[in-house]
């Protein structure tokens, strides 16, 4: 480990807003991203529940048209 | 014959659906796995550069998320040329799975451009050559998401993005000559085949590691979006209404 102390590892020798802005943004839009992708599948998801219920709806009166 | 056939039946929104379920656990894991070793290195192994002191340690998320938002780009241009050329369903598909990472990784790399960029040269934004074509990449993904997304015909859809997609590709090594075509701010190439990299090896290990780890997420994340845009497009058919994880 090169890093002395927690606080020096912050630091990065004076530099430590441009790295750490690199790195929480970085992590961030991937964390936005992951979640985006899961949001839009369960919507998916949701979609083809709808879609599957009313093909049935369809169905029923096809067979039974009262 | 067999070969092409088989390359057929994975594409197959059917068959491919299943075997992207199957394979983005893995490749997500192993995203993880390298990236924590890549950051691990990175951060506690490579040493302070004798230049740039800690400030250089932006290029394990710089040049990754770079040459990810070119190889995205040219991987969306492949599947377009095939869907123009094959017009098989899961290119388009697979082009509009690829823009938003593509999009997100060219946004990092001036993001992070500009984090290192002025400490190092004095400035958050210059107009070179390299800055400015790499800022037309991310103005192509975004181009391609807004065409896409405004065409409600899914084909038609497809189609026009293919073009954007395939015509923005000379823009690709625009971006990664121009280090050389031009005098730039922007350093020469971290790593080339024809010569020794211009780094320390265990910072270049660190950026290597990085750069698979962000090649798998985006993998990861391509296989995972495209099975929602085949649930999306394949709602009205029997396999698709018969997934356990629609049942459930």
């Amino acid at each position: 480990m090169r890093w002395e102390s927690w606080a020096e590892f912050w630091a990065m020798g004076g530099y430590g807003f441009y790295v750490w802005g690199s790195m929480v943004v970085t992590a961030l839009l991937m964390a936005l991203e992951v979640w985006q992708a899961r949001m839009a599948r369960r919507e998916a998801l949701r979609q083809v529940q709808a879609q599957r219920a009313l093909d049935a709806l369809a169905q029923d009166k096809e067979t039974d048209p009262s | 014959m067999t070969a092409s056939l088989s390359w057929f039946h994975y594409a197959a929104p059917q068959t491919f659906y299943g075997l992207a379920g199957r394979l983005w656990p893995w490749v997500a894991a192993l995203a993880t796995l390298l990236g924590a070793v890549g950051l691990w290195i990175g951060f506690a192994v490579a040493p302070t550069d004798f230049q740039q002191g800690e400030g250089y340690r932006i290029i394990f998320v710089h040049v990754p998320a770079s040459w990810m938002s070119m190889i995205i780009y040219l991987a969306m241009a492949f599947w377009s040329v095939l869907l123009l050329v094959f017009n098989t369903r899961l290119s388009g598909m697979m082009t509009r799975a690829l823009a938003p990472t593509g999009a997100i990784f060219a946004f990092l790399s001036l993001w992070t451009g500009a984090l290192w960029g002025k400490p190092m040269w004095g400035a958050w934004w210059v107009w070179d050559a390299r800055l400015t074509s790499e800022l037309i990449l991310f103005f192509l993904y975004l181009g391609y998401i807004a065409l896409t997304s405004a065409i409600d015909d899914t084909r038609r859809a497809d189609r026009a993005g293919a073009l954007i997609a395939i015509v923005g590709a000379i823009n690709v090594p625009i971006i990664y000559f121009s280090v050389k075509w031009w005098n730039t701010l922007h350093q020469g190439a971290s790593v080339s085949l024809t010569r020794a990299p211009s780094m320390a090896q265990i910072m270049l290990w660190g950026m290597l590691l990085m750069a698979l780890a962000f090649w798998l997420y985006a993998i990861a994340l391509v296989l995972y979006r495209v099975r929602t845009l085949i649930l999306q497009r394949e709602a009205h058919t029997a396999w698709v209404q018969a997934l356990p994880e629609v049942a459930a």
